[in-house]
């Protein structure tokens, strides 16, 4: 009989204040047993102090074919980064 | 390698005027080493050849347990014992990346886990020989390890992303497993002269085994063409085994140990040491299931699939249940 436990996706935030990162993915019957897996896979040597365990089915993705018009608006918006801007430099760092 | 032999899903490699304009675009992300990930579209032969690649790694993995997993109840001192259990338990976590990144294939665990308990796909052939004693546990850290190690330095630059990352992941770890292994040959070697018998026996029986890990020459070696052209290989057995021995023959003889055979002699012209080949006979013959341990490993897998069972629908059982309550609630 296949009774295949889900797939879970694992994010682990490490010791230094960043966001918690996607580090891969294992199977669990439930969400308390994919956090215990997933600190036996994914926490041997001292990765993280914090885990996040989803469900890879209720992740939403984008799709790789609308790359295009997804990200195009930002490409024209050369605005938006500080090196826009010329500063003169008796004004000091900004 | 951990993946010997793999045939590539298409025979010969298709010349550019003979794709569409898909592959073509395919082909030039590739070139341009962007990885491809789950779902970006990809050939039907290029999804079939990563899950045979992908697939047959991670079984080495799993099954690679078992020859060192032999030796855990048995080992010298505590502390050799934690180590090895360590280590082991890593190869179970290559095993699951290794799994995962199949999955995101459209490939599920199971079905592959099926196959490789059929019979119907394969792991490496070094898993096939026996682990006779402690040296042959140092012994298998320092050379079977240490061979994966160059293969999957290597891979790290593989074209499909979650192989990559896995890859990167797995080396992270290996050093440990090499290093372990060679620091215990150490002991042997600058131990008793009949510990030191011991390691020079080990690293005889193991060498041969070793060096067929890297699958055999590229003249005989059909199948890599295309993989080599999606770059799901990167280096070619012949390069990956050169860099193997060349790296390997000052580590024996740091240990003051003769070497494993009479063909290895440095060649001043290559800059590289010569070496003779391994039985390729013998080789197949492993592959095609005739290996000394063959038929124990594929029984000790296929027993722990099955005494599993009902942990896996138990606890599986008992998930529904609770959900259901908290649902009902
Ligand atoms: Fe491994
Ligand atoms: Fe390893």
């Amino acid at each position: 009989m296949s009774n295949e436990w889900p797939l879970w996706e694992i994010f682990i935030r490490g010791q230094h204040g960043m966001s918690h990162r996607h580090v891969g993915s294992l199977h669990a019957p439930d969400a308390e047993m994919a956090i215990k897996n997933a600190r036996d896979v994914y926490t041997r040597r001292n990765e993280g102090v914090s885990i996040w365990a989803v469900e890879a089915a209720h992740i939403a993705a984008s799709s790789p074919e609308e790359k295009g018009p997804l990200y195009e608006p930002s490409n024209t918006k050369v605005y938006r980064h500080p090196t826009f801007f010329d500063i003169p430099e008796e004004v000091g760092h900004m | 390698m951990y993946a010997q032999l793999i045939k590539t899903a298409r025979s010969g490699i298709t010349p550019r005027d003979e794709m569409t304009d898909q592959e073509r675009e395919f082909q030039d992300r590739i070139d341009r080493n962007e990885k491809i990930e789950p779902k970006d579209w990809m050939p039907d032969d290029y999804r079939a050849t990563l899950i045979r690649q992908i697939g047959q790694h991670a079984h080495s993995e799993v099954v690679g347990q078992l020859p060192e997993g032999n030796w855990i109840t048995r080992a010298p001192t505590l502390e050799r014992k934690a180590i090895l259990l360590a280590k082991v338990q890593d190869e179970a976590g290559h095993g699951l990346y290794l799994y995962s990144a199949a999955e995101t294939l459209g490939e599920s665990r199971d079905e592959l886990v099926r196959l490789l308990h059929e019979g119907r796909m394969k792991y490496s052939s070094i898993f096939n020989y026996p682990t006779l004693n402690w040296a042959d546990i140092g012994a298998v850290g320092w050379l079977v390890d240490g061979a994966a190690i160059v293969n999957q330095v290597a891979l790290q630059r593989t074209s499909y992303g979650p192989y990559s990352r896995a890859m990167v992941r797995i080396c992270k770890e290996e050093s440990f497993h090499a290093r372990q292994g060679y620091h215990a040959i150490m002991q042997m070697a600058f131990g008793t002269p009949a510990q030191k018998q011991m390691a020079q026996d080990a690293l005889n029986r193991l060498w041969f085994p070793a060096m067929m890990m890297f699958g055999p020459h590229d003249s005989d070696s059909t199948h890599s063409e295309q993989s080599m052209a999606w770059k799901i290989k990167v280096k070619s057995n012949d390069e990956l085994r050169q860099q193997f021995v060349d790296q390997t023959i000052p580590q024996i003889e740091y240990l003051g140990l003769d070497l494993p055979e009479p063909g290895i002699k440095w060649n001043e012209e290559r800059g590289h040491y010569d070496f003779s080949d391994p039985d390729w006979d013998e080789f197949m013959d492993v592959i095609r299931g005739n290996g000394p341990c063959n038929v124990d490993r594929l029984a000790a897998r296929q027993k722990a699939w099955d005494d599993g069972e009902w942990v896996r629908d138990g606890l599986m059982a008992h998930a529904k249940k609770k959900a259901a309550k908290l649902a009902a609630e």
